[in-house]
């Protein structure tokens, strides 16, 4: 059907030079300076310190409280979300209430819930929560709503609703459900220790510190440590662990110090800090135009400049993630680099994945100072790794046949081409990531939406950092809704995206590229 | 005597595309019918409006098993009759079930000769199979009128005839959907065949035979 317009249709050569044009246009207003003096020779007792990590200072506790704060939050969510889950299609509430929630990054959660909780162990656990149930609500609705009905609609018809969902509903994607959750509890783990920059107790904490004073050696001890929790999550994280994992989470939590307050910081937080301050016990005349002016102060000063910041940052990033990725995914695929190269490609794009962006931006921003720079390439690392691994893996999938090129010809006019509707896709579902990650930045000095938020909670500005996070919440929603868009429009929109999706595409080996007209065929 | 099944001058489709158009039928308690015709005629579309009518009387076999993959046979006969037990004895079931239960299940899948498969996932069956597993659970599901589209397809003849004799004789009326002349003739008392979404031919077996059938079927493989 054609669409009557002035936009030509969108393709995927138009899509790809709208991206780069913005992405270039933004260069100019990004501060892309390296300020620091002498930055090589920072970076030389960097790279010093990764190899001789000094493993005596490895502080055992605050391992054990980056994963147990991550088991808690994450359960939590997980049952949670189920729960929405199930009503997902039939409550818009629900849908928004989600939308909302995930909409904040768990920083901004944790930032706010410390005004009520403190620095506990209850705030580590909800700001990993919150967000989470968000996610897994929408995600489980989407294994729903996709399940196989067929055993269902044969139910006798009066089997009651929980009867029904525990035989032909739950047991059908069971599977799914348990893959995605102990998936999470990676993300999760990323989560908490990032929560330690903020102050939090766990293996974040102690890395800011090491990092601020360049205790490098013990820094990458740490991390080592962080790097094997991850990579031997299949192993120690299954279905038949979860129990002993979260009883003994519980049992390791940090006391809570001041626990007493919390109620009277409930009440404080809810009947007069968020309240927007012009309609505060006020009773003259002018408190709604006050308060109007109020938000519009918030709005022109610091939504609007902290939004373009954002977005700024956000494109520059997405675009050099989606360069990384095209250029790092032969590096995981046997194709082009064989057994043994491939499998290093692979433990090199992992690591990269599993370094948190908040702590690698934090990093680079000691090393190189304070400008766009260093979180551009935190952020391109970051995803560039996780789409490039994941295009690497698509790549040895396809079909080729027996005399198909090799090397460079291979990726120019074989893999590449056929590959790219769905690393269109990928990209597109990391734009709204990108873009909350951005925002967050903001804490760590970049003029992004999260240094307005960090200043007004560092002032007791709880009122005008709400009306910030609301403007965080909205952006992010509408990159969403706009990437959405797009994937439909280029008809990429039911190709997988997610990162614990793979086992789901290798099972649909078959038909892979469902959806993409330009990526039906196979290379030949 | 009423009649177990009325169809008074219906139409049917799916998606807003007429399926079945103006079909009139009636059929009383303890008939065995074969609903017969092309692929696309409309049988499948016939027996769904039957089941969709006459929920609380009909034991349904679908087309395709639809049987949960990750759950055993046990559990996939036991959904028959999930409405006859409390939501608590259901889950109870799903974890632990109960010997009595076990014995139920085992006694339908002896009759389709699946007793071995009792606690196999449902998953790991072969298409013949998660048929008779199919089939097991309409048994055990037990109301009197008995539907079935294709219930016997990934079956031999001498299994299907098997099959269908047991089905006959747990219940009270049987509506069929079959593709096979010499089964239906077989294994029915009438036969009423489709073409178009309209009855063309509604007649008892005695007075049919397979030469006069096969012209309905040119072109399909017999």
């Amino acid at each position: 059907m054609k669409r009557p317009g002035i936009l030509p249709a969108l393709t995927y050569r138009s899509a790809t030079l709208i991206f780069l044009l913005v992405a270039f246009a933004a260069i100019p207003f990004a501060d892309l300076g390296v300020s620091a003096l002498h930055p090589g020779a920072e970076f030389g007792r960097l790279v010093g310190g990764i190899l001789s990590p000094a493993f005596a200072a490895i502080e055992v506790r605050s391992v054990i409280w980056t994963v147990a704060f991550a088991v808690l939050g994450v359960a939590l969510g997980g049952t949670a979300g189920l729960v929405l889950a199930l009503v997902f299609d039939r409550f818009r509430t629900v849908r928004l209430v989600a939308a909302s929630l995930r909409s904040v990054h768990e920083l901004f959660w944790a930032l706010f819930l410390m005004q009520i909780t403190g620095l506990s162990a209850t705030t580590g656990i909800l700001a990993i929560a919150l967000p989470y149930t968000g996610i897994f609500a929408k995600v489980f609705a989407e294994f729903f709503e996709e399940a196989d009905r067929s055993a269902e609609n044969v139910l006798p018809r009066d089997t009651s609703a929980l009867s029904r969902f525990a035989f032909a509903r739950l047991p059908v994607v069971g599977q799914q459900i348990k893959t995605y959750s102990l998936y999470r509890l990676e993300c999760g783990m990323r989560s908490t220790l990032v929560l330690g920059f903020v102050g939090l107790p766990t293996i974040g904490f102690n890395l800011e510190s090491y990092f601020k004073e360049g205790h490098y050696a013990e820094a990458a001890a740490l991390l080592l440590c962080f790097y094997v929790l991850i990579g031997t999550r299949r192993l120690w994280a299954r279905a038949a662990t979860v129990p002993f994992l979260v009883i003994g989470s519980l049992l390791v939590l940090p006391e809570t110090t001041g626990n007493s307050s919390t109620w009277r910081n409930l009440a404080r937080f809810f009947g007069h800090d968020i309240i927007p301050a012009p309609l505060r016990n006020s009773r003259d005349g002018h408190t709604w135009s006050n308060f109007g002016e109020w938000a519009w102060r918030i709005t022109a000063h610091q939504i609007g400049p902290g939004t373009v910041q954002t977005l700024i940052l956000a494109q520059i990033a997405l675009v050099a993630a989606g360069v990384l990725a095209l250029l790092l995914y032969p590096m995981v695929a046997r194709r082009f680099l064989g057994r043994f190269g491939h499998y290093l490609g692979r433990a090199t794009l992992v690591i990269t994945r599993s370094t948190p962006e908040y702590m690698l931006a934090y990093l680079l921003l000691q090393l190189m100072g304070p400008s766009m720079l260093p979180a551009i390439i935190a952020l391109s690392l970051h995803n560039g790794a996780i789409i490039g691994y994941l295009l690497g893996r698509q790549a040895d999938q396809l079909p080729l046949r027996a005399d198909a090129p090799t090397g460079a010809n291979l990726y120019f006019y074989g893999t590449t081409p056929v590959l790219y509707g769905q690393f269109l896709a990928y990209l597109l579902y990391r734009w709204e990531l990108i873009l909350r990650e951005s925002a967050i930045f903001g804490i760590l000095g970049l003029k992004t939406l999260g240094y307005y938020v960090d200043a007004a909670i560092s002032e007791l500005r709880i009122d005008t950092a709400a009306l910030l996070l609301i403007g965080v919440a909205l952006l992010s929603m509408c990159v969403d809704a706009l990437s959405r868009n797009l994937r439909r429009r280029l008809r990429i929109e039911t190709l997988p995206v997610r990162l614990s999706a793979e086992h789901r595409s290798n099972a649909a080996r078959s038909a892979p590229y469902a959806g993409a007209p330009q990526a039906q065929q196979p290379v030949v | 005597m009423a009649a177990a099944i009325t169809l008074d001058h219906v139409s049917a489709g799916y998606n807003g595309a007429l399926v079945l158009h103006d079909i009139t039928l009636s059929i009383e308690p303890g008939e065995r019918v074969a609903i017969m015709g092309r692929s696309g005629a409309g049988k499948s579309t016939l027996l769904n409006t039957i089941y969709r009518r006459y929920t609380h009387s009909v034991a349904l076999i679908p087309q395709p098993s639809a049987l949960v993959a990750n759950l055993s046979v046990f559990h996939n006969v036991f959904m028959g009759c999930l409405d006859r037990h409390s939501t608590l004895y259901n889950l109870r079931t799903l974890v632990w079930p109960p010997a009595a239960e076990i014995a139920a299940v085992t006694q339908v899948l002896e009759a389709v000769g699946l007793e071995e498969k009792l606690f196999a996932r449902a998953g790991e069956l072969s298409g013949g199979q998660q048929q008779r597993t199919s089939v097991a659970r309409a048994i055990l599901n037990g109301r009197p009128v008995l539907v079935g589209d294709e219930p016997v397809s990934a079956l031999d003849r001498v299994q299907a005839g098997e099959v269908l004799r047991i089905l006959s004789a747990r219940h009270e009326t049987k509506i069929f959907a079959l593709h096979d002349i010499r089964l239906a003739l077989e294994h029915s008392d009438r036969i009423v065949l489709i073409e178009g979404g309209r009855i063309v031919l509604d007649e008892p077996c005695g007075q049919l035979s397979y030469q006069r059938l096969l012209p309905y079927f040119e072109g399909e493989l017999q």
